[in-house]
């Protein structure tokens, strides 16, 4: 069921964007694979073995964006994920990612929680700091043609509000994906925007550790 | 001059099946991009000599991204290529400058070897604009199964005053090579055509 075709990394250091110049650079990246739509031409009912297929893709894909960027684990302050589905798929193949890429990536950052819980949309009663990767990995996804690019959502790892950690990267594999294909993306930064200045929750306030403040 | 960047780019492409035919082993293509000011952008400059010793100094610094982003020895090299976008404040003069007087030497001592030319594209372009950034063996410009291309794109680059700077190494050719013409065991690799 599983047919990966190509793999794609994209690493950004951003030095400034016309502000003072970074002491750190930011770091971005993002990794595209390009696989085959098993259910490319028709309607399948039953797609979700192909999920449970997914979590192996999900966290080789979430290792290798690592090791391309570089960097420990520990340095990742934001995420997000997205699929887009070839014009001989359907919106929801790449629904299938949601789980698989959440779980990978919620796990290689530090996340201590119960991966069925998650995998059934279940809530966990949270108390203190329970590890990392407590937010919700935010997404988007699209049908789209060769080469399509789709902005990949960021925000913080640890909750959702923190404001200086809203961002989006552009993802996009050249050629892909063509009409039988899926292309599932992972996307980690290592900071907030390379000029945040906009107020709101900082990361080093967050107190709930519900995912969200 | 130093040059100024403002963001570093760097992507691997890497393809284990086409059309259905498993490729081993997979090829694997990298692209390091530079953001950079442009110096001269909205006036003419007779001398550009400043350009050029940018042009140095991001062959060195883009070929190591590239074969550093592929993990390989810099003698597994196999195929090269370079490419510039320059803002629409920028001349094209600008985007040769860089690319053609000095870039090469840093870039082949990153590949080891490059006896063959470094083939090269350029335009003017805005934000998102996208380059393909040819690819020819480093040794032999001759070998065929190594013609190719690769896509360069920034999403926010290059801004009116900016040009974007693309190298792009492979240690690899094409994924399925099947129309014959001078192979990779035949290269001689003395007069970089055959």
């Amino acid at each position: 069921m599983i047919e990966i075709r190509r793999t794609f990394t994209h690493v950004e250091d951003i030095h400034h964007e016309f502000g003072p110049v970074a002491d750190v650079p930011l770091k971005r990246g993002y990794i595209g694979v390009v696989l085959t739509n098993p259910f490319a031409g028709r309607y399948e009912p039953d797609i979700l073995p192909m999920m449970e297929a997914l979590n192996e893709v999900g966290v080789s894909m979430a290792h290798q964006l690592l090791d391309a960027m570089a960097i420990p684990a520990e340095r990742i302050e934001s995420y997000g994920k997205g699929a887009i589905v070839g014009g001989a798929g359907e919106l929801e193949h790449g629904a299938l990612w949601h789980v698989p890429g959440g779980y990978a990536m919620r796990e290689l950052l530090g996340w201590k929680g119960s991966r069925q819980a998650y995998a059934k949309g279940q809530a966990e009663v949270k108390t203190g700091q329970p590890g990392n990767g407590l937010s919700i990995v935010s997404s988007t996804k699209k049908v789209g043609p060769p080469s399509a690019t789709l902005d990949i959502p960021l925000t913080h790892i640890n909750a959702s509000y923190v404001r200086s950690h809203f961002d989006a990267i552009e993802g996009r594999v050249p050629g892909a994906p063509r009409a039988d294909e899926l292309v599932y993306f992972l996307a980690m930064a290592a900071g907030p925007r390379v000029h945040a200045r906009v107020g709101g929750l900082k990361a080093a306030d967050i107190s709930l550790w519900d995912g969200q403040r | 001059m130093t040059v100024k960047i403002r963001k570093l780019l760097v992507q691997v492409d890497e393809t284990r099946i086409e059309m259905g035919q498993q490729v081993q082993p997979a090829t694997r293509k990298a692209v390091a991009m530079a953001v950079i000011e442009n110096p001269f952008a909205g006036r003419y400059v007779e001398n550009l000599d400043p350009l050029i010793a940018i042009g140095e100094e991001l062959g060195e610094l883009l070929g190591h991204k590239c074969v550093q982003a592929l993990g390989i020895e810099p003698s597994q090299a196999q195929s090269y290529g370079k490419a510039a976008i320059v803002g629409e404040m920028g001349e094209l003069e600008h985007a040769a400058a860089i690319l053609h007087p000095k870039l090469g030497a840093p870039l082949r001592k990153a590949v080891e070897k490059g006896a063959a030319l470094v083939p090269s594209s350029k335009k003017r372009g805005g934000l998102g604009t996208a380059i393909d950034v040819p690819l020819g063996h480093k040794d032999a410009a001759f070998v065929r199964s190594h013609f190719d291309a690769v896509e360069a794109r920034v999403s926010d680059a290059p801004r009116p005053n900016e040009i974007v700077v693309a190298v792009a190494i492979t240690d690899s050719g094409r994924p399925l090579p099947r129309i014959g013409g001078l192979q990779v065991h035949e290269i001689k690799g003395e007069d970089g055509l055959r």
